[in-house]
Protein backbone atom coordinates (compact mmCIF):
# COMPACT_ATOMS: atom_id res chain seq x y z
CA UNK A 1 0.00 0.00 0.00
CA UNK A 2 1.09 3.29 -0.85
CA UNK A 3 0.08 6.48 1.00
CA UNK A 4 0.48 9.75 -0.50
CA UNK A 5 1.44 13.24 1.72
CA UNK A 6 -1.98 14.42 1.24
CA UNK A 7 -3.52 10.55 2.15
CA UNK A 8 -0.96 10.59 5.77
CA UNK A 9 -1.92 14.67 6.32
CA UNK A 10 -5.97 13.88 6.49
CA UNK A 11 -5.44 10.49 8.14
CA UNK A 12 -3.68 11.99 10.94
CA UNK A 13 -6.01 14.98 11.42
CA UNK A 14 -8.68 12.46 11.57
CA UNK A 15 -7.22 10.89 14.32
CA UNK A 16 -6.31 13.84 16.26
CA UNK A 17 -9.75 15.24 16.38
CA UNK A 18 -11.12 12.17 17.38
CA UNK A 19 -8.42 11.99 20.81
CA UNK A 20 -9.35 15.17 21.17
CA UNK A 21 -12.79 14.54 21.38
CA UNK A 22 -12.99 11.65 23.91
CA UNK A 23 -12.28 14.13 27.17
CA UNK A 24 -15.50 15.58 26.05
CA UNK A 25 -17.56 12.55 25.46
CA UNK A 26 -16.41 11.85 29.22
CA UNK A 27 -17.11 15.45 30.46
CA UNK A 28 -20.73 14.96 29.07
CA UNK A 29 -21.70 11.85 31.42
CA UNK A 30 -20.19 12.92 34.50
CA UNK A 31 -22.23 13.56 37.04
CA UNK A 32 -25.55 12.23 35.64
CA UNK A 33 -27.38 10.55 38.20
CA UNK A 34 -29.58 7.40 37.32
CA UNK A 35 -32.37 8.86 38.73
CA UNK A 36 -34.42 12.10 38.50
CA UNK A 37 -32.82 14.60 41.15
CA UNK A 38 -35.85 16.40 41.16
CA UNK A 39 -37.98 14.21 43.13
CA UNK A 40 -34.97 14.24 45.89
CA UNK A 41 -36.65 15.77 49.37
CA UNK A 42 -36.50 15.86 52.73
CA UNK A 43 -37.45 13.60 55.62
CA UNK A 44 -41.47 12.85 55.90
CA UNK A 45 -41.56 15.20 58.82
CA UNK A 46 -39.25 17.75 59.84
CA UNK A 47 -38.95 20.43 62.03
CA UNK A 48 -39.23 23.37 60.06
CA UNK A 49 -38.95 27.29 61.34
CA UNK A 50 -38.24 30.62 59.01
CA UNK A 51 -35.60 31.40 62.07
CA UNK A 52 -34.26 28.77 64.60
CA UNK A 53 -33.48 30.34 68.11
CA UNK A 54 -33.47 29.34 71.60
CA UNK A 55 -34.30 31.28 74.95
CA UNK A 56 -31.70 29.33 78.60
CA UNK A 57 -34.41 30.69 81.54
CA UNK A 58 -31.80 31.19 84.06
CA UNK A 59 -34.44 31.22 86.48
CA UNK A 60 -34.58 27.28 85.74
CA UNK A 61 -30.98 26.59 84.76
CA UNK A 62 -29.38 27.58 87.35
CA UNK A 63 -31.31 26.00 89.83
CA UNK A 64 -28.91 22.85 90.43
CA UNK A 65 -25.23 24.29 89.80
CA UNK A 66 -23.72 21.24 88.87
CA UNK A 67 -26.13 20.34 86.39
CA UNK A 68 -24.62 19.05 83.12
CA UNK A 69 -27.19 17.05 81.26
CA UNK A 70 -27.66 19.37 78.18
CA UNK A 71 -23.92 18.95 77.57
CA UNK A 72 -23.43 15.16 78.54
CA UNK A 73 -26.07 14.75 75.59
CA UNK A 74 -24.93 17.45 73.39
CA UNK A 75 -21.52 15.05 73.58
CA UNK A 76 -23.49 12.00 73.58
CA UNK A 77 -25.30 12.63 70.40
CA UNK A 78 -22.76 14.24 68.77
CA UNK A 79 -19.44 12.19 69.12
CA UNK A 80 -17.94 15.07 70.69
CA UNK A 81 -14.16 13.44 72.32
CA UNK A 82 -12.91 14.42 75.84
CA UNK A 83 -9.19 14.61 75.54
CA UNK A 84 -8.77 15.97 79.29
CA UNK A 85 -7.11 18.72 78.65
CA UNK A 86 -8.45 22.11 77.73
CA UNK A 87 -5.30 22.73 75.02
CA UNK A 88 -7.45 20.28 72.77
CA UNK A 89 -10.85 20.63 73.98
CA UNK A 90 -13.98 20.18 71.58
CA UNK A 91 -17.04 21.63 72.78
CA UNK A 92 -20.20 22.27 70.91
CA UNK A 93 -21.74 23.34 74.24
CA UNK A 94 -20.00 24.37 77.40
CA UNK A 95 -20.16 26.51 80.76
CA UNK A 96 -18.63 29.62 81.68
CA UNK A 97 -18.90 31.83 84.60
CA UNK A 98 -21.20 34.64 84.22
CA UNK A 99 -18.89 37.35 84.07
CA UNK A 100 -16.21 35.58 81.41
CA UNK A 101 -19.59 34.86 79.45
CA UNK A 102 -21.11 38.77 79.53
CA UNK A 103 -18.15 40.77 79.53
CA UNK A 104 -19.85 43.43 78.62
CA UNK A 105 -21.98 43.51 81.63
CA UNK A 106 -20.66 46.55 83.60
CA UNK A 107 -22.65 46.28 86.22
CA UNK A 108 -20.90 46.36 89.29
CA UNK A 109 -23.77 44.60 91.66
CA UNK A 110 -25.71 41.84 89.72
CA UNK A 111 -28.47 39.72 91.09
CA UNK A 112 -26.18 37.33 93.51
CA UNK A 113 -27.36 34.11 92.17
CA UNK A 114 -26.40 35.21 88.43
CA UNK A 115 -23.46 36.91 89.24
CA UNK A 116 -21.57 33.49 90.53
CA UNK A 117 -23.22 31.43 87.95
CA UNK A 118 -22.03 29.25 85.39
CA UNK A 119 -24.22 29.66 82.35
CA UNK A 120 -24.26 26.81 79.40
CA UNK A 121 -22.52 28.62 76.32
CA UNK A 122 -23.32 27.65 72.35
CA UNK A 123 -23.02 28.76 69.08
CA UNK A 124 -25.24 31.75 69.01
CA UNK A 125 -25.85 31.12 65.30
CA UNK A 126 -25.67 35.09 64.28
CA UNK A 127 -27.65 36.69 61.85
CA UNK A 128 -24.74 37.92 60.62
CA UNK A 129 -22.32 35.62 61.27
CA UNK A 130 -18.42 36.66 61.15
CA UNK A 131 -17.18 33.22 60.96
CA UNK A 132 -19.33 32.74 57.72
CA UNK A 133 -17.84 36.05 56.08
CA UNK A 134 -14.13 34.61 56.46
CA UNK A 135 -14.62 30.86 55.53
CA UNK A 136 -12.74 30.55 52.48
CA UNK A 137 -14.56 27.55 50.91
CA UNK A 138 -18.10 28.31 52.32
CA UNK A 139 -17.22 25.51 54.81
CA UNK A 140 -19.73 27.13 57.05
CA UNK A 141 -22.40 28.94 56.42
CA UNK A 142 -26.24 30.54 57.17
CA UNK A 143 -28.73 28.37 55.77
CA UNK A 144 -31.23 31.27 54.43
CA UNK A 145 -34.63 29.15 55.27
CA UNK A 146 -34.34 28.58 58.66
CA UNK A 147 -30.67 30.78 60.33
CA UNK A 148 -28.76 27.84 60.93
CA UNK A 149 -25.32 28.20 60.83
CA UNK A 150 -24.05 24.82 59.23
CA UNK A 151 -21.09 23.08 58.99
CA UNK A 152 -19.94 21.30 56.54
CA UNK A 153 -16.76 18.72 57.27
CA UNK A 154 -16.08 17.70 54.14
CA UNK A 155 -14.94 21.19 53.05
CA UNK A 156 -13.56 22.47 55.92
CA UNK A 157 -9.71 22.74 55.21
CA UNK A 158 -8.74 23.31 58.66
CA UNK A 159 -7.36 27.50 58.46
CA UNK A 160 -9.22 28.31 61.30
CA UNK A 161 -10.20 31.95 60.17
CA UNK A 162 -13.60 31.17 61.50
CA UNK A 163 -12.28 30.62 64.80
CA UNK A 164 -10.54 33.73 64.87
CA UNK A 165 -13.55 35.56 63.47
CA UNK A 166 -15.84 33.77 65.87
CA UNK A 167 -16.45 36.75 69.16
CA UNK A 168 -17.85 33.91 71.41
CA UNK A 169 -15.55 30.89 71.01
CA UNK A 170 -17.84 28.36 70.11
CA UNK A 171 -16.08 26.77 67.51
CA UNK A 172 -13.02 24.22 67.98
CA UNK A 173 -10.57 23.14 66.20
CA UNK A 174 -9.38 19.42 66.30
CA UNK A 175 -5.58 19.17 66.49
CA UNK A 176 -5.89 15.73 67.31
CA UNK A 177 -7.86 13.22 65.98
CA UNK A 178 -10.55 12.57 67.77
CA UNK A 179 -12.12 9.25 67.96
CA UNK A 180 -10.51 7.18 70.22
CA UNK A 181 -10.45 10.09 72.57
CA UNK A 182 -14.88 9.45 72.36
CA UNK A 183 -16.39 7.55 75.46
CA UNK A 184 -19.16 5.54 73.31
CA UNK A 185 -19.62 5.96 69.72
CA UNK A 186 -22.89 7.08 68.56
CA UNK A 187 -23.26 5.51 64.74
CA UNK A 188 -25.52 7.45 63.96
CA UNK A 189 -23.84 10.16 63.70
CA UNK A 190 -20.03 10.44 61.70
CA UNK A 191 -17.17 11.93 63.83
CA UNK A 192 -14.90 14.31 62.57
CA UNK A 193 -11.22 14.15 61.25
CA UNK A 194 -7.86 15.82 62.49
CA UNK A 195 -7.29 19.03 60.78
CA UNK A 196 -11.32 20.67 60.93
CA UNK A 197 -13.44 22.78 62.77
CA UNK A 198 -16.95 21.84 64.57
CA UNK A 199 -19.97 23.85 66.46
CA UNK A 200 -22.94 23.58 67.55
CA UNK A 201 -25.39 23.06 64.81
CA UNK A 202 -28.96 23.42 66.69
CA UNK A 203 -29.12 19.76 66.19
CA UNK A 204 -30.08 20.48 62.51
CA UNK A 205 -29.88 16.36 61.77
CA UNK A 206 -32.44 15.90 64.43
CA UNK A 207 -34.69 18.97 63.11
CA UNK A 208 -34.72 16.93 59.72
CA UNK A 209 -36.38 14.05 61.03
CA UNK A 210 -38.73 15.63 63.47
CA UNK A 211 -36.54 15.73 66.54
CA UNK A 212 -35.85 18.90 69.29
CA UNK A 213 -32.25 19.36 69.77
CA UNK A 214 -30.75 16.59 71.74
CA UNK A 215 -29.46 19.44 74.93
CA UNK A 216 -33.27 20.76 74.83
CA UNK A 217 -35.04 17.29 75.35
CA UNK A 218 -32.44 16.87 78.24
CA UNK A 219 -33.13 19.71 80.32
CA UNK A 220 -34.70 18.20 83.12
CA UNK A 221 -36.13 21.69 83.97
CA UNK A 222 -37.17 22.62 80.70
CA UNK A 223 -34.87 25.47 80.62
CA UNK A 224 -33.97 25.98 77.27
CA UNK A 225 -36.95 26.91 74.90
CA UNK A 226 -36.27 25.97 71.36
CA UNK A 227 -38.49 27.55 68.68
CA UNK A 228 -39.25 29.68 65.99
CA UNK A 229 -38.58 33.67 66.16
CA UNK A 230 -40.69 34.25 63.15
CA UNK A 231 -43.65 32.85 64.26
CA UNK A 232 -45.53 35.38 66.96
CA UNK A 233 -47.34 32.38 68.54
CA UNK A 234 -44.38 30.78 69.28
CA UNK A 235 -42.89 29.74 73.04
CA UNK A 236 -39.90 31.56 72.43
CA UNK A 237 -41.62 34.68 70.91
CA UNK A 238 -43.87 34.98 73.64
CA UNK A 239 -41.13 34.09 76.41
CA UNK A 240 -38.68 36.84 74.61
CA UNK A 241 -42.03 39.24 75.10
CA UNK A 242 -42.79 38.45 78.38
CA UNK A 243 -39.07 38.28 80.40
CA UNK A 244 -36.00 40.19 79.96
CA UNK A 245 -33.55 38.79 78.14
CA UNK A 246 -29.56 39.37 77.32
CA UNK A 247 -27.21 38.13 74.76
CA UNK A 248 -23.75 37.82 74.39
CA UNK A 249 -21.97 41.18 73.25
CA UNK A 250 -24.63 42.47 71.18
CA UNK A 251 -23.05 45.69 70.48
CA UNK A 252 -20.72 43.54 68.19
CA UNK A 253 -23.87 43.71 65.60
CA UNK A 254 -23.38 39.73 64.59
CA UNK A 255 -27.23 39.53 66.21
CA UNK A 256 -26.51 36.56 67.89
CA UNK A 257 -29.94 33.93 68.48
CA UNK A 258 -29.28 33.06 71.94
CA UNK A 259 -31.13 34.86 74.34
CA UNK A 260 -30.60 34.42 78.41
CA UNK A 261 -33.83 34.78 80.47
CA UNK A 262 -32.64 37.09 83.21
CA UNK B 1 23.07 -2.19 9.00
CA UNK B 2 26.59 -2.77 10.69
CA UNK B 3 26.95 -4.61 13.57
CA UNK B 4 22.92 -5.85 13.18
CA UNK B 5 23.69 -8.87 15.21
CA UNK B 6 25.38 -7.10 18.27
CA UNK B 7 21.71 -4.51 17.65
CA UNK B 8 19.47 -6.90 17.48
CA UNK B 9 20.25 -8.59 20.64
CA UNK B 10 20.51 -5.77 22.99
CA UNK B 11 16.90 -4.95 21.03
CA UNK B 12 15.50 -8.10 22.12
CA UNK B 13 17.27 -7.62 25.79
CA UNK B 14 15.79 -4.19 25.79
CA UNK B 15 12.37 -5.69 24.74
CA UNK B 16 12.15 -8.22 27.37
CA UNK B 17 13.37 -6.23 30.18
CA UNK B 18 10.75 -3.75 29.30
CA UNK B 19 8.14 -5.98 29.09
CA UNK B 20 8.64 -8.27 32.10
CA UNK B 21 6.06 -7.15 34.45
CA UNK B 22 3.32 -7.73 32.16
CA UNK B 23 4.88 -11.06 31.41
CA UNK B 24 5.67 -11.98 34.61
CA UNK B 25 2.49 -10.93 35.98
CA UNK B 26 0.91 -12.98 33.17
CA UNK B 27 2.82 -15.99 34.35
CA UNK B 28 1.99 -15.95 37.56
CA UNK B 29 -1.49 -15.67 36.92
CA UNK B 30 -1.78 -12.25 38.78
CA UNK B 31 -2.80 -10.50 35.37
CA UNK B 32 -6.51 -11.82 35.87
CA UNK B 33 -6.63 -11.69 39.51
CA UNK B 34 -10.17 -9.99 39.90
CA UNK B 35 -11.24 -9.11 43.37
CA UNK B 36 -14.01 -11.29 45.08
CA UNK B 37 -17.05 -8.72 46.16
CA UNK B 38 -19.49 -10.34 48.99
CA UNK B 39 -22.37 -9.95 47.84
CA UNK B 40 -25.16 -8.20 49.40
CA UNK B 41 -26.77 -9.31 52.70
CA UNK B 42 -29.59 -7.92 52.24
CA UNK B 43 -32.29 -6.88 49.35
CA UNK B 44 -32.07 -7.77 45.37
CA UNK B 45 -30.86 -4.42 44.17
CA UNK B 46 -28.85 -1.88 44.64
CA UNK B 47 -30.20 1.43 44.92
CA UNK B 48 -28.97 1.64 40.68
CA UNK B 49 -27.94 -0.59 38.66
CA UNK B 50 -24.43 -2.62 39.05
CA UNK B 51 -22.85 -1.11 35.86
CA UNK B 52 -23.46 2.11 36.82
CA UNK B 53 -22.79 1.76 40.72
CA UNK B 54 -19.50 -0.16 39.53
CA UNK B 55 -18.28 2.99 37.46
CA UNK B 56 -19.95 6.02 39.38
CA UNK B 57 -20.31 5.18 42.86
CA UNK B 58 -18.33 8.07 43.84
CA UNK B 59 -20.39 10.34 41.80
CA UNK B 60 -23.30 9.12 43.57
CA UNK B 61 -22.27 9.53 47.07
CA UNK B 62 -20.83 12.97 46.18
CA UNK B 63 -24.45 14.16 44.99
CA UNK B 64 -26.02 12.10 48.05
CA UNK B 65 -23.27 14.42 50.55
CA UNK B 66 -24.46 17.94 49.04
CA UNK B 67 -27.70 16.97 48.98
CA UNK B 68 -28.17 16.00 52.34
CA UNK B 69 -25.21 18.65 53.56
CA UNK B 70 -26.04 21.48 51.85
CA UNK B 71 -29.56 21.54 50.68
CA UNK B 72 -30.94 19.40 53.81
CA UNK B 73 -32.30 17.10 51.83
CA UNK B 74 -32.35 13.13 52.93
CA UNK B 75 -34.84 10.84 51.04
CA UNK B 76 -33.31 9.10 47.70
CA UNK B 77 -35.87 8.43 44.89
CA UNK B 78 -34.09 5.65 42.74
CA UNK B 79 -35.14 5.43 38.75
CA UNK B 80 -37.89 2.25 40.29
CA UNK B 81 -39.17 5.23 42.45
CA UNK B 82 -38.23 3.49 46.36
CA UNK B 83 -36.83 5.74 48.15
CA UNK B 84 -33.78 5.64 50.16
CA UNK B 85 -32.31 7.45 53.19
CA UNK B 86 -29.28 8.99 51.56
CA UNK B 87 -26.21 7.57 54.69
CA UNK B 88 -23.05 5.98 53.81
CA UNK B 89 -23.08 4.02 56.92
CA UNK B 90 -26.64 3.44 57.19
CA UNK B 91 -28.45 2.63 53.64
CA UNK B 92 -25.23 1.47 51.49
CA UNK B 93 -23.94 -0.75 54.74
CA UNK B 94 -27.11 -1.98 55.43
CA UNK B 95 -26.80 -4.26 52.70
CA UNK B 96 -23.18 -4.41 52.01
CA UNK B 97 -22.56 -5.10 55.70
CA UNK B 98 -19.19 -6.10 55.69
CA UNK B 99 -17.29 -2.68 54.20
CA UNK B 100 -14.00 -4.68 54.65
CA UNK B 101 -15.18 -7.53 51.87
CA UNK B 102 -17.20 -5.24 49.65
CA UNK B 103 -15.63 -1.12 49.79
CA UNK B 104 -12.26 -1.97 51.12
CA UNK B 105 -11.43 -4.84 48.60
CA UNK B 106 -11.93 -2.84 45.60
CA UNK B 107 -10.61 -0.03 46.99
CA UNK B 108 -7.46 -1.65 47.72
CA UNK B 109 -7.01 -3.51 44.51
CA UNK B 110 -7.51 0.15 42.30
CA UNK B 111 -5.12 1.59 45.41
CA UNK B 112 -7.54 4.52 45.72
CA UNK B 113 -7.71 5.35 49.37
CA UNK B 114 -10.86 7.68 49.68
CA UNK B 115 -11.50 8.67 53.26
CA UNK B 116 -15.38 8.11 54.18
CA UNK B 117 -13.89 6.37 57.24
CA UNK B 118 -12.26 9.06 59.43
CA UNK B 119 -15.19 10.15 59.97
CA UNK B 120 -18.34 8.25 58.34
CA UNK B 121 -18.80 5.09 61.15
CA UNK B 122 -18.87 1.32 60.58
CA UNK B 123 -21.64 0.47 62.58
CA UNK B 124 -20.28 -2.78 62.88
CA UNK B 125 -17.30 -1.68 64.72
CA UNK B 126 -18.73 -0.13 67.10
CA UNK B 127 -21.61 -2.25 68.50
Amino acid sequence: MCVDRRKFLQLAGLTALGVAAQPIRLLGQEDSLPADTSLIGREEHPLTAKRWAMAIDLRKCLKDEGCNDCVVACNKTHNIPQFGNRKDEVKWIWKEHFESAFVDQENDFVEETVKHSNLPLFCNHCDNPPCVRVCPTQATWKREEDGIVMMDWHRCIGCRYCMAACPYGSRSFNWRNPRPFIEKINPDFPTRMRGVVEKCTFCQKRLSEGLLPACVVACKEKAMIFGDLEDPESDVRKLLQERFSIRRKPVLGTQPEIYYLV
Amino acid sequence: MYDAGKVIIGLIVFLVLITFPTWYNVATGKATYVPELEKAVRGDHCVADTTYMKAKHMDLLNQWRDMVVRQDKRIYVAADGTKYNMSLSGTCLDCHADKTKFCDRCHAYMDVNPYCWECHIDPKEYK
